[in-house]
């Protein structure tokens, strides 16, 4: 091969503003209809339950036997004599508790449950996918452990966790706190193995990249590999599972509730609202209907987030 | 092929005994008494003795190969000698609830069919919506038909079956009054008006659960079927003057099969999971709602056998997943 006397420097046309890439993540991601519309709906929905009960400030808990079963305030729309209050735009329930601020109360919980078993598993997943991929003698064991996991029935073993470390935990970090991290652990730690095998795949191929082999050549240990030059190229397939265990995390707590088997029913969160509802539901639907839609809506918006994620981060479809 | 499959049968016992001693452990940890429903006047050397006669009073490491045993040797003995009328098991202690005093195989044989039948046609009927529906979608990529096909999809995905069987009984149970919310089990379909009765009351139960199983199947067909329209093979087919009928549903489609078909074995844990909550919502008295029960009354047998089954039942698809995959692939070789 004859190479052709190349000038010293390459003469690069220099763009007027280098962009930062997540620029052109946004960009776009913000052409994925579907993924803005539930961003947006993401960004209302953590807005309402979080500075909504600084607006709405009636206690979610507070009994008003006098209003109770009171309908929402569409009902006057089909029956002009129906007993709606602009007190109560959701309605009430059958103690007189404000839906609206049960449904905020519920929804900060279950969003924390959410977000919290998310980073849980995310966190379990890649450690576990990060030192599979990258110490091959730790593969096999790894491996072997997310298959034997992955066979585990979940969904029963999670409900034989809750009945029996409910207690004890209750006990020792107070009624709230206890369920909290049961369930945010009890969640987290079934649900980290999709995340696990991705990034195992893609750590084992990117270790034979070329830019790795440089990074061993001048000396960097594998702590500093796996964190300077691994992670963040394994960075989108992260988010993109992060997004979908965001919604397996919300639809997880809320199965648990609807069981009986989540938050005891003082403290309400979106499942359990559900739950507590069902009876009655021939009477008044709405009560139904309002958490259900919450829980409903609140995970297509972050499926679709994922969706768009998705083609956000790949940079071959980046750009068209 | 057959080695493989061999190997994999070798695998999958170690995979099912720890299984089995994971679940064991979790339940032995249990604080829940079994004996907590009993009256208080009951003096404590009496349920004492009641415990033993539960089999409480022995270690775990004893009573874990004893629970094996029965699990594995016993109940088949039973099995066979009710099938043949032959005598193996010869009088061996079964594996006894807690609840009811009864052979816990006895009561999860009741309970199957009505799970069974609910599960097996919502996922026929899941599987049968979702192939036409990723099918087209591939075909007319980007059409309204695949907008609509993928938002759909995600409905599934994200309506929980505790929301859409609910949504589904406010609906047609109490606004509509077409179908029936509870599933009445005692119902024996003798004629035509009780196997009327039997299909108006499943169409509720089947359709929650078939959106879930449409939502996945159609997602992967879909994939599936564009990743082989766009291949050389498509091409020749339609230059040598095919129909598109045959170019699709002959070439296209049993090509893109082979990934869906194991999609399809491995769904099937899935749906019983989620028949757990569906039994629940319709009070079908299956095995979902038979595990619940025994959850909250601490019936330590019933919740240990039931796990356990759903765990044989991940393992045997997981391998009939793969098996099938070398089988209907050729370019697939495990060897």
């Amino acid at each position: 091969m004859t190479d052709l006397p190349q000038p010293a420097v390459a003469v690069v046309p220099v763009p007027a503003k280098v962009r930062n890439q997540w620029w052109d993540v946004w960009a776009q991601f913000r052409s994925h209809k579907g993924a803005v519309f539930g961003l947006g709906f993401l960004i209302f929905i953590t807005l309402f339950v979080t500075i909504g009960p600084w607006l709405w400030t009636v206690e979610p808990g507070k009994l008003d036997i006098r209003n109770k079963d009171v309908r929402p305030i569409y009902q006057v729309l089909f029956d002009s004599n129906a007993n709606v209050s602009w007190n109560h735009p959701m309605g009430t329930d059958n103690l007189g508790r404000d839906i609206m601020a049960n449904i905020m109360q519920g929804g900060r919980i279950s969003l924390a449950v959410g977000w919290t078993a998310m980073v849980l598993a995310v966190f379990i997943g890649t450690l576990v996918g990060v030192l599979a991929g990258y110490f091959r003698k730790a593969d096999g064991l790894l491996m072997r452990f997310t298959d034997l996991v992955l066979a585990l029935p979940l969904l029963p073993l999670l409900l034989v966790m809750m009945l029996l470390f409910r207690d004890p935990l209750r006990a020792s970090f107070g009624p709230e706190n206890g369920i909290f991290i049961l369930i945010v652990v009890g969640i987290g730690i079934t649900s980290w193995m999709q995340t696990a095998r991705i990034v195992r795949g893609d750590v084992m191929a990117l270790k034979e990249r070329e830019f790795v082999l440089a990074a061993r050549s001048i000396g960097t240990p594998s702590r500093r590999i796996i964190t300077r030059h691994l992670l963040p190229n394994v960075l989108s397939p992260i988010m993109v599972s992060a997004t979908l265990g965001l919604a397996t995390a919300i639809i997880t707590e809320s199965a648990l509730s609807f069981l009986g088997l989540g938050f005891p029913s003082d403290f309400p969160t979106w499942g359990k609202i559900l739950f507590d509802s069902v009876d009655r539901m021939t009477a008044f639907p709405e009560r139904v209907i309002w958490p259900g839609l919450a829980i409903s809506l609140t995970v297509l918006a972050v499926n679709y987030i994922g969706d768009g994620l998705r083609d956000a981060l790949d940079p071959k479809i980046r750009g068209l | 092929m057959l080695i493989y499959t061999f190997r994999r049968l070798l695998i999958s016992i170690p995979t099912l005994l720890f299984i089995a001693f994971v679940i064991f452990m979790l339940l032995e940890l249990a604080p829940g008494d079994p004996m907590a429903q009993m009256p208080l006047t009951i003096p404590p050397e009496v349920k004492e003795k009641m415990r033993i006669a539960l089999g409480l009073g022995e270690p775990w490491y004893v009573r874990f190969p004893l629970w094996l045993k029965q699990f594995f040797i016993v109940e088949p003995q039973y099995w066979i000698d009710s099938t043949f009328g032959t005598n193996f098991a010869d009088g061996k202690q079964r594996i006894i609830s807690f609840q009811s005093r009864s052979p816990v195989f006895d009561t999860i044989a009741q309970r199957l069919p009505q799970t069974l039948w609910v599960v097996g046609m919502s996922y026929v009927v899941g599987v049968l919506i979702a192939l036409p529906i990723g099918i087209i979608s591939a075909y007319r990529q980007y059409s309204v038909f695949d907008q609509a096909g993928t938002f759909v999809s995600m409905i599934g995905f994200s309506v929980p079956p505790f929301f859409s069987g609910v949504l589904l009984i406010v609906i047609f149970s109490v606004q509509l009054g077409w179908l029936p919310s509870i599933y009445d089990t005692t119902l024996v379909v003798r004629d035509w008006a009780t196997f009327k009765q039997q299909m108006l009351q499943m169409v509720m139960p089947v359709m929650v659960l078939a959106l879930q199983t449409t939502a996945t199947v159609s997602r992967y067909m879909r994939a599936s079927m564009l990743d082989n329209l766009s291949q050389d093979y498509v091409r020749t087919a339609r230059a040598k003057g095919m129909t598109e009928s045959v170019v699709v549903l002959k070439h296209v489609l049993r090509n893109s099969m082979i990934p869906v078909v194991t999609v399809i074995a491995l769904g099937i844990p899935a749906i019983f999971g989620g028949a757990i909550i569906t039994e629940q919502i319709f009070k079908v008295n299956g095995l979902g709602q038979l595990l619940i029960l025994a959850l909250q009354g601490s019936d330590i047998p019933m919740v240990m056998t039931i796990t356990f089954l759903l765990a044989v039942l991940i393992v045997v698809m997981n391998l009939i997943a793969d098996v099938l995959y070398g089988i209907l692939d050729p370019r697939i070789r495990y060897d």
